[in-house]
């Protein structure tokens, strides 16, 4: 494993903007005082007057998004997960969800492996608020090349789209041929004896485990679902029918998320036990990401576990 | 002003009234203390400030308007109805479920309407967008955006003047219905959001005081606002909450409460007995 290569996927949402803006005069691109974080500067220093700060206020940012976009530009607006999808949930809600206008929310720091600056900047709740507001699309991309690619469809895409980026270095999965489309999951392991779908950074931990839980015979179906509003209810569906057991790998709270979105489609279309992976309805803390995913179970030891247990509930 | 100007526009102002306290009535619901204050102002802007065409409501370089005090709906109903963005009658339909006259106002619905709006303090931050785009594309229309004194105690009202100031949006005019009231009482008594003026100015705007009934000196507000380059403006409009009908003025329990039948009446026989005599 020594040739991984690890990039995170906020720092490709800098250089897709970038890159984008190349091809694609219809878009700005809002901060809240965090573009060096976010990577928006990446987009700020190719395209200065295409790039507006709003200062340290969300909410209103979330607002003049809306505005601008009402006039017919593309806005990107991006802050850390927990104020672009917490703290202005409500008018991302009501200024731009229900308009149905087209913002691209570039939330980065997603999740625990946002690590030292701990649980008041770890956002376990953005996919569980974001999935409640009708007409919104959430994508949460496993590695670089698949947020790039989910930056590019989110700007075709009409209406509001969640772009949910991660702090950490991730291990880049995908290769040059993979094909990003939204509302569709990826069978990246065919299997038959339990189904794990992951997304996000999640989704490398799950190819980890099921290699490793074929040497113990037990044959994993994967799923990358980085689209998570739409869910792609039929592959979920077909995957259940063929394996009869799921577990759902998120690093979100176990409530709301992928796990949650899961378990509905499941229950409505083709009941089997769900295990749910992510955080345990509980804060995060302080600490280097990749040991607090580790502690928390957001990692392939844990997920085998899950798939046994799951297999077990058959 | 041109008198006979003034006279159509006061002659506006009281059918939008008429208009606004009807749909109210027929909705059995809705807010006419707030969308009846602001009659002058809606009359002002719709017939003589903005740049709005009703056959084209979509037109990209059209002025924008954004009622940040959504609540007020009726009134800018009335007015768009007046004006002949949507029939007349359809102000009866207000609130109803088979109705796009939705209780607030909505861009997706109602023609006319730039910005869904009702959370206070959401408009203005739209409303700062919308000037902020236009001095990114290069084009020279004008956003206008009502608040209630009440509204500006949300501070994303003051998120949004603050960055108006910063970027010099000179091509945004943030108005405020001034009448001192809100549901639960007295600004005061509440929370006091004054003083207004100063405030606006201390976040690097242009802000001047008028009588929000009185059109020579609402013309002046707006004359001023074009002048002034570099600055925002802020005009904030002394109003009546309620004015046009006596029992409503000045009461704050008017602010939510529709008219029973014999209210209606009431309140019609006044507004009409004042639209006679300004058409006699």
């Amino acid at each position: 494993m020594a040739d991984v290569i690890k990039k995170a996927t906020r720092d490709a949402y800098g250089e897709a903007l970038a890159e984008l803006g190349k091809v694609d005069s219809n878009f700005v691109v809002l901060d809240a005082d965090l573009a060096k974080a976010t990577k928006t500067g990446t987009f700020k220093a190719a395209f200065p007057e295409r790039f507006y700060d709003c200062g340290i206020a969300e909410s209103n940012m979330m607002g003049i998004a809306a505005g601008i976009a009402s006039t017919g530009l593309t806005v990107f607006a991006s802050s850390f997960a927990m104020f672009a999808a917490g703290r202005a949930f409500e008018q991302v809600r009501n200024s731009i969800g229900y308009p149905h206008l087209n913002v691209k929310i570039g939330a980065t720091h997603a999740g625990v492996s946002a690590g030292e600056d701990g649980a008041s900047h770890q956002c376990n709740e953005d996919i569980a608020l974001m999935r409640t507001i009708p007409g919104m699309t959430i994508i949460n991309p496993a590695d670089a090349v698949e947020a790039k690619q989910a930056v590019f469809a989110a700007a075709k895409k009409d209406g509001p789209v969640y772009l949910r980026f991660g702090r950490l270095a991730v291990p880049v999965i995908f290769d040059e041929n993979y094909k990003f489309e939204i509302g569709k999951g990826n069978l990246l392991k065919e299997g038959t004896d339990c189904t794990l779908i992951a997304t996000g950074l999640l989704v490398n931990e799950a190819l980890i485990a099921a290699e490793e839980l074929k040497n113990e015979g037990i044959s994993v179906e994967v799923i990358n679902m980085a689209t998570i509003k739409p869910l792609d209810v039929d592959l979920v569906v077909a995957s259940a029918k063929k394996t009869g057991c799921v577990v759902t790998a998120e690093e979100h709270n176990i409530i709301g998320g992928l796990g949650g979105a899961v378990c509905e489609a499941l229950s409505e279309n083709y009941p089997v036990p769900v295990v749910r992976v992510g955080m345990n309805d509980v804060y995060g803390k302080s600490g280097d990401g990749s040991l607090l995913l580790k502690e928390f179970g957001l990692c392939s030891e844990n997920l085998k576990e899950q798939v046994k247990k799951a297999i077990g509930l058959k | 002003m041109d008198q006979a100007l003034k006279k159509d526009l006061m002659i506006f102002a009281t059918k939008l009234r008429i208009g606004a306290v009807e749909a109210i009535y027929c909705a059995k619901s809705g807010h006419p203390g707030g969308s009846i204050s602001i009659a002058e102002l809606l009359s002002y802007l719709y017939n003589v400030e903005m740049k709005v065409d009703p056959k084209n409501p979509k037109d990209e370089n059209r002025d924008r308007f954004v009622l940040s005090k959504g609540h007020a709906a009726p009134g800018v109903y009335s007015a768009l109805a007046l004006k002949g963005f949507f029939p007349y009658d359809d102000l009866k339909s207000l609130r109803k479920s088979d109705s796009y006259l939705q209780g607030h106002p909505s861009m997706t619905y109602v023609p006319g309407i730039d910005m869904s709006t009702g959370s206070l303090g959401q408009g203005i931050s739209a409303a700062v967008g919308m000037a902020l785009s236009a001095k990114h594309q290069k084009k020279d229309f004008r956003v206008y955006t009502i608040l209630g004194d009440g509204e500006i105690e949300e501070g994303q009202v003051w998120e949004a003047a603050m960055f108006a100031g910063n970027k010099k949006l000179d091509n945004l005019v943030a108005i405020v219905d001034y009448n001192n009231l809100q549901i639960d009482g007295v600004l005061d008594d509440v929370n006091s959001p004054y003083p207004i003026k100063e405030k606006f100015e201390a976040f690097g705007w242009n802000a001047v005081e008028i009588d929000g009934h009185n059109f020579d000196e609402i013309e002046k507000a707006f004359n001023q606002a074009r002048e002034c380059k570099g600055k925002p403006t802020c005009i904030v409009a002394s109003c009546v909450k309620g004015k046009g009908v006596s029992y409503m003025e000045n009461e704050c329990n008017w602010h939510g409460a529709a008219p029973n039948t014999e209210q209606y009446e009431i309140a019609m026989n006044e507004l009409n007995a004042a639209l006679k005599e300004l058409e006699a």
